[in-house]
């Protein structure tokens, strides 16, 4: 394969090629401008919102306001407030999950890439692990602990690892039979100096754009899980757990779901055109293909 | 064929048989005893004790998986806790709706994805791709709820065309079925359609700029049978291999878009046995879902054959 030779001419040209791509990909540019604000707003949500949990019987739900932005739910409490607060708690959420996911699927995939013996029992294994629909394994998980965010963000992970662990195998076995490969097993080199100098940074690019879509998939799934009341604790403003409390309500204050709901499908699409960009830029060969 | 059948068909038992032990140590491997959590916190010793006992959980592990093992083999999926009737009996009562919303939802994906990919493939960077891939990319991000509370805010709170929620069984007429399931397969169908129209575009366009197609134009044959006839059967592979994926993708959306529309499926069942925690609920439909998520792998694997007769294994 010769995607390290590809990166190198690339990296050649780039100064001039990033700044036509920019140009000629505004989805990528728009992508990272939303996602910089849901960073932002987590950090100056003290000042912009008022306390997610302050309960206000008199003013239940109540329609969008010059008070209530987004209006408020049956408690009483600032829906425009909660979103806010909630957004940590997703972006958590999904940079934990992706991190988690792909760190360890990464570790099992070289192995068992590098390793045919373990490759059989562990593939199989993970093979097992992707026939369980994964809201249902995320589900199972978090009903036998006691909810925490920690549950939740690793019950979202391990659904997730074998997909991580497929492509980095993928990758791992794609390169290991090239020459270089051979000649540096002919000097002998130890096989974890192979693994981490000579297969490892192949799989840097397809694993980065995989850890986006991975985040967005978090994301949605915590929303998911919250919203079927499997997820975070409901004390904690997440999207999920707005939306959650909404459902009852819904026909007569639909905004208790509709706000968070577009915030959700705001990030998760910033999230998703990011992955899109990077894996365009990153991997050209596949680009043309999609 | 037969051979290539035989041998899918064998690879399917390590991984059941994978999901069983899983789904046997789920309950057993989480810390404290599983009588007192299936018991519950305000249960007395006794109670937790006749649990125990009612469940073989004071048996040896093994002999337990064994018998677990058994218990499947022959079609057992385990007792409700609460209910106390067959976890196969409960899943019967609730098998319809469940299938109705899988099916409508993947006629409805299918009918208006596939069109939509080759489309955006024929007339590729142009407002009509734009438009379709920025569906697509919509339909990735939207989460199923928000999509179901939308059309039920339009179509059946503002518009009155469908009914809020609920759902109509097919013995109470196959119009009332349909009417009540429409809304559902749209919403639960979003993120489907944008997944196949994804990938049916991409496949359109590589076959499309092979040099047959070109052959095909140059003798004369008209757009229609170059797209369809030439084009979109030898980009069908990848097309069916996706449309099986998100089959399996449908089962996550399956619980919520149930729970949205309160429609008393599988779905339904999974979430009611949660809050109660009704732990052999739970792991019969793992096992369930998980079966049929394996079938369609397969059913997938062996349509390659038929779709690409140079695929042989």
């Amino acid at each position: 394969m010769s995607s390290s030779l590809r990166a190198q001419t690339l990296a050649a040209e780039a100064p001039r090629r990033r700044f036509d791509w920019m140009r000629r990909n505004p989805t990528v540019v728009i992508g990272s401008a939303l996602l910089l604000a849901f960073v932002v707003l987590i950090f100056i949500a003290p000042w912009i919102a008022v306390d997610p949990l302050a309960f206000d019987p008199i003013n239940r739900l109540k329609p969008p306001s010059a008070e209530n932005w987004f209006g408020t739910d049956q408690f009483g409490r600032d829906v425009y407030s909660r979103v806010v607060h909630g957004t940590r708690i997703s972006l958590i959420v999904g940079a934990s999950v992706a991190l988690i996911a792909t760190l360890i699927g990464l570790l099992i995939g070289v192995l068992c890439g590098y390793y045919r013996s373990v490759d059989n029992i562990v593939m199989r294994l993970m093979d097992g692990m992707m026939a369980i629909p994964s809201i249902l394994l995320a589900i199972a998980l978090i009903t036998l602990m006691k909810a925490s965010l920690l549950i939740v963000i690793v019950a979202i992970s391990i659904p997730e690892i074998p997909r991580v662990v497929r492509l980095v195998r993928s990758v791992v076995l794609s390169v290991r039979g090239l020459p270089y490969i051979e000649a540096a097993v002919s000097t002998g080199t130890r096989g974890y100096l192979i693994m981490a100098r000579h297969i490892l940074p192949n799989t840097v690019a397809p694993l980065i754009v995989q850890a986006t879509y991975v985040c967005a998939s978090a994301i949605l799934a915590e929303a998911g899980l919250s919203f079927l009341g499997a997820g975070t604790p409901p004390e904690i403003p997440s999207w999920g757990n707005v939306i959650a409390t909404g459902r009852s309500f819904f026909q007569i204050s639909p905004w208790i779901i509709f706000f968070p709901g577009v915030m959700l499908a705001l990030a998760v699409l910033a999230i998703n055109l990011v992955g899109d960009g990077l894996r365009d830029s990153l991997d050209p060969h596949l680009a043309r293909r999609l | 064929m037969t051979a290539y059948i035989l041998r899918r068909l064998l690879a399917t038992i390590p991984v059941m048989a994978f999901v069983a032990l899983f789904v046997f140590l789920l309950l057993h491997l989480t810390p404290g005893d599983p009588a007192a959590v299936i018991a519950g916190d305000e249960a007395s010793p006794l109670a937790v004790a006749a649990i125990r006992q009612k469940l073989g959980l004071d048996r040896p592990i093994w002999e337990q998986f064994g018998i677990y093992v058994g218990n499947l083999l022959r079609g057992d999926l385990g007792t409700s806790i609460f209910s106390n009737l067959p976890v196969l009996t409960l899943v019967k009562q609730r098998l319809e709706p469940t299938v109705v919303l899988a099916v409508s939802t993947l006629i409805v994906a299918v009918l208006f994805a596939v069109p939509m990919g080759v489309l955006a493939a024929w007339k590729a960077r142009t407002a009509a791709d734009r438009i379709i891939m920025g569906f697509s990319v919509l339909g990735f991000a939207v989460p199923v709820f928000l999509i179901g509370y939308v059309l039920i805010y339009l179509f059946a709170i503002k518009l009155h065309w469908f009914p809020v929620q609920g759902y109509k069984p097919i013995s109470e007429g196959l119009a009332a079925a349909a009417r009540s399931i429409v809304l559902p397969a749209f919403a639960l169908g979003m993120v489907y359609m944008a997944l196949i129209a994804r990938i049916t575009r991409a496949s359109m366009m590589e076959v499309l700029s092979q040099d047959y197609i070109r052959t095909a134009r140059a003798k004369g044959a008209s757009n229609t049978a170059v797209l369809l006839k030439h084009a979109l059967k030898n980009a069908a592979v990848p097309i069916v291999t996706v449309i099986g994926i998100g089959l399996a993708l449908l089962i996550s959306g399956v619980v919520i878009t149930e729970t949205v529309f309160n429609i008393p499926g599988l779905g339904r069942l999974t979430v009611d046995a949660i809050l109660k925690r009704d732990y052999p609920i739970i792991q019969g439909l793992i096992i369930l879902f998980a079966g049929v998520k394996v079938i369609v792998n397969l059913l997938v694997d062996i349509s390659y054959a038929f779709f690409d007769p140079r695929i042989r294994y």
